[in-house]
C-alpha cells in the first residue's frame, strides 16, 4: 500500500520535483511526524487529564480541597512548563534512556515530547474544566452526586466543546515541537527542512515542508472546530 | 419538619469576621410552602443551602424529620440529598444534554434501569407540559421552559422537600406566575414541602403559607403570610409589604386634596372577609360626618382578603372619635395616616 502510494506520487511529481530528496524519504518523514504527534498526544492526554483533574478537585474551594497536593503539584507543573522544548529534549536524555533504552530515534523523541505537551495540556484542560459554571457543580451536589460522578457526568460533558478546542491548540503546538525532534535523530518533516533545505541549500524542500505543515495545521484546526460543534 | 437549631455561620474576610448567619432558630412544617425573604446579603441563600448542607454551619444543627443532617457522613448525606430536590435562579441545566437527559440525570445517578427512567421521564414531561421539547437542548428553551425542566429534574426521585433558590427571579412576571402555579400544584397534589428564597414580596403573597424575614444573618420576623401582611412588626418587613400593599398615601393624591387638613386622614385596614364597603356605608349613615375615600387597595392571601383604605374624615371631632370607635368595633384597624414624605 505504502509502496504503491509512493510510486504514484513519485510518478506524478516527477516533472516538477527536482531535488536530492526523494518522495519516498518525504513520505517516511511525514510518517515519523504522525507517529510522534500521535503517541505524544496520547500520552500527553493521559498526563493532562490526570493533572487537570487533580488540580481541579484539590484547589481551594474545589470539590475535595487539599492544600498539600495542590500546592505540591502546582509548582512542578510550572517548572516543567518553563523549559523550552529544545532544552527539555536534552535535559531528559537520561530518563529517555531509562524508558526507551536509547536516546536516539522517533520513540526517544516521544518521551520529551510527552513531558513537553503533558503539563501544557493539563493547564489547557484545567482551564476548560474551570469554565464549567459553578451552578452546574452545585446542582450535581444537590442531587447527591459523588465526586467521581460530578467529574465524569457533569464537568467533563459540559466542558467537551471547550476541551476539544484546547486539545486542537495543543496538537498544533505539538506538531511545531516535532520539528525540533530532528536534534535527537527522530526524523519528521521539520528535520527535512533543516537537513536538506537549510544545510544543503535546497529551497524546494523548505517550500514543500512549509506547504505540507500549513495544510496539516489547517486541517487539524478545522477538524477540531467541527468536532467541538457536534453534540 | 425541617428544623434549624441555633445555626450560626461565619467566615473570615480580610481579618474581619463576617456573620453570614447568626443564631437562627426556625421550624418549617411538613407540607407547607415556606418563604424566606430578605434583601441581597441577608443570608437567605446560605440558609436554604443548609437544608441539603451545600453550606455547612459553624454551629448548630439542621434536623430534618428527626434526623440530624449535620452529623451525617459524606455517603449518607449524598443519599439524603437525593431525596431533596432543588431548583435555581439560573436553572443550572447541563447545556450539553437534552431536556430528557437532564431530567433523567438524578435517576441515572441512583442507578435506575432504563425502563424505570423512561416511565418516570414520560410522567414528568407530561406534568410540566413539555413533551414536545423532549429532545431539545436547554439553549433552545425560554426561561420559563428551562425552569420547568429544572423542576422536573428536581422532582425525578420523588423528593419530600423542594428547595427553590430565587427560582423566579430571572423570569418575567407572566412566566413567574406560571412557574409559581406549577409549584403550588406540586405542593397541593404531592404534599411536597417547598422552601423558597426570594426578594420579591409578591412571590410570597402568591404562594407561601409561612414566611421568615431575614436581615443581616438573622430571622427578624416569622409567621403565617396573612399575619405578616396584616400585622408587620419590623420596619424591614413593612418595607417589603409596601412593595405589594400600599401602606402610605401616594403623594400626588395628597397634593390634589381640596381640604389640606392632613390630620383628618386615616388609614383603615380590613382583615379577613369583613366586607369593607358595608362598614363604611354604615358609618356614613350613622354619623354626621363627611367621609371622603382617597385611595383603596385589596389583596388576597391564602383565601383571605386584606384591604387598605385611606379616608378623610371631616366634621365634629367628637363624632369623628365615635366613628373611629365604630370602625374598631367592626374589626377595622384604624390609624391616623402617616403623611408620606
Amino acid at each position: 500500500m505504502r509502496d504503491l502510494i509512493v510510486q504514484w506520487l513519485t510518478e506524478i511529481t516527477a516533472p516538477y520535483w527536482k531535488s536530492s530528496l526523494s518522495i519516498d524519504q518525504f513520505v517516511t518523514a511525514l510518517q515519523e511526524t504522525f507517529h510522534m504527534v500521535f503517541f505524544a498526544m496520547l500520552f500527553g492526554c493521559i498526563w493532562g487529564f490526570i493533572q487537570a483533574i487533580i488540580l481541579l478537585v484539590t484547589r481551594p474551594h474545589g470539590i475535595l480541597p487539599n492544600r498539600v497536593i495542590y500546592h505540591g503539584l502546582n509548582p512542578i507543573v510550572n517548572a516543567l512548563r518553563s523549559l523550552p522544548f529544545i532544552i527539555l529534549l536534552i535535559a531528559f536524555i537520561p530518563l529517555t534512556k531509562l524508558l526507551v533504552g536509547t536516546s536516539i530515534g522517533t520513540w526517544a523523541a516521544i518521551v520529551p515530547l510527552t513531558i513537553y505537551i503533558g503539563p501544557y495540556m493539563g493547564r489547557l484542560i484545567e482551564t476548560s474544566l474551570l469554565e464549567v459554571n459553578e451552578g452546574i457543580i452545585e446542582s450535581a451536589q444537590a442531587m447527591g452526586a459523588s465526586p467521581l460522578q460530578i467529574i465524569f457526568k457533569f464537568i467533563l460533558p459540559e466542558a467537551r466543546s471547550s476541551l476539544i478546542l484546547n486539545l486542537t491548540t495543543a496538537t498544533i503546538s505539538l506538531i511545531g515541537a516535532t520539528a525540533m525532534a530532528g536534534a535527537v535523530g527522530a526524523g519528521g518533516i521539520g528535520d527535512l527542512a533543516i537537513s536538506y533545505g537549510y544545510q544543503r541549500f535546497d529551497t524546494s524542500v523548505v517550500i514543500l515542508t512549509v506547504i505540507v505543515l500549513l495544510l496539516l495545521v489547517q486541517f487539524v484546526q478545522t477538524f477540531g472546530e467541527w468536532l467541538s460543534r457536534l453534540r | 419538619m425541617i428544623e434549624f437549631k441555633n445555626i450560626s455561620k461565619h467566615y473570615q474576610l480580610k481579618g474581619q469576621t463576617i456573620r453570614a448567619l447568626d443564631q437562627i432558630n426556625l421550624q418549617i412544617p411538613d407540607g407547607s410552602i415556606f418563604g424566606i425573604i430578605g434583601y441581597s446579603g441577608a443570608g437567605k441563600s446560605t440558609l436554604i443551602r443548609l437544608i441539603n448542607l451545600l453550606e455547612r454551619p459553624n454551629d448548630g444543627q439542621v434536623i430534618i424529620n428527626q434526623k440530624d443532617f449535620t452529623a451525617l457522613d459524606a455517603r449518607s448525606l449524598r443519599q439524603e440529598r437525593a431525596n431533596i430536590g432543588m431548583i435555581f435562579q439560573h436553572f443550572n441545566l447541563l447545556q450539553s444534554k437534552t431536556v430528557a437527559a437532564n431530567i433523567e440525570m438524578p435517576m441515572k445517578l441512583l442507578g435506575w434501569s432504563k425502563a424505570e427512567r423512561e416511565k418516570r421521564l414520560a410522567e414528568l414531561l407530561e406534568f410540566i407540559d413539555l413533551k414536545h421539547k423532549k429532545d431539545a437542548y436547554p439553549d433552545e428553551l425560554s426561561g420559563g421552559q428551562k425552569q420547568r425542566v429544572g423542576i422536573a429534574r428536581a422532582l425525578a426521585n420523588h423528593p419530600k422537600i423542594l428547595l427553590c433558590d430565587e427560582a423566579t427571579s430571572a423570569l418575567d412576571p407572566q412566566t413567574t406566575k406560571s412557574v409559581l402555579d406549577l409549584l403550588k400544584k406540586i405542593n397541593k397534589e404531592q404534599g411536597i414541602t417547598i422552601v423558597m428564597v426570594t426578594h420579591e414580596m409578591d412571590v410570597i403573597e402568591t404562594v407561601c403559607d409561612y414566611v421568615a424575614v431575614m436581615e443581616q444573618g438573622q430571622v427578624i420576623e416569622t409567621s403565617s403570610t396573612l399575619e405578616i401582611f396584616s400585622q408587620p412588626k419590623h420596619p424591614t418587613t413593612k418595607n417589603f409589604i409596601q412593595t405589594v400593599l400600599q401602606q402610605q398615601l401616594p403623594v400626588n393624591i395628597l397634593q390634589n386634596l381640596e381640604n389640606q387638613n392632613h390630620n383628618s386622614i386615616y388609614s383603615l385596614q380590613f382583615l379577613g372577609t369583613s366586607a369593607q364597603e358595608t362598614v363604611v356605608q354604615a358609618a356614613i349613615k350613622q354619623f354626621d360626618i363627611s367621609l371622603n375615600i382617597l385611595f383603596a387597595n385589596m389583596t388576597e392571601i391564602n383565601g383571605s382578603v386584606i384591604g387598605q383604605m385611606f379616608v378623610q374624615l371631616l366634621g365634629d371631632p367628637a363624632v369623628i372619635e365615635q366613628t373611629i370607635a365604630f370602625f374598631q368595633q367592626n374589626g377595622v384597624k384604624v390609624e391616623r395616616s402617616g403623611v408620606s414624605a
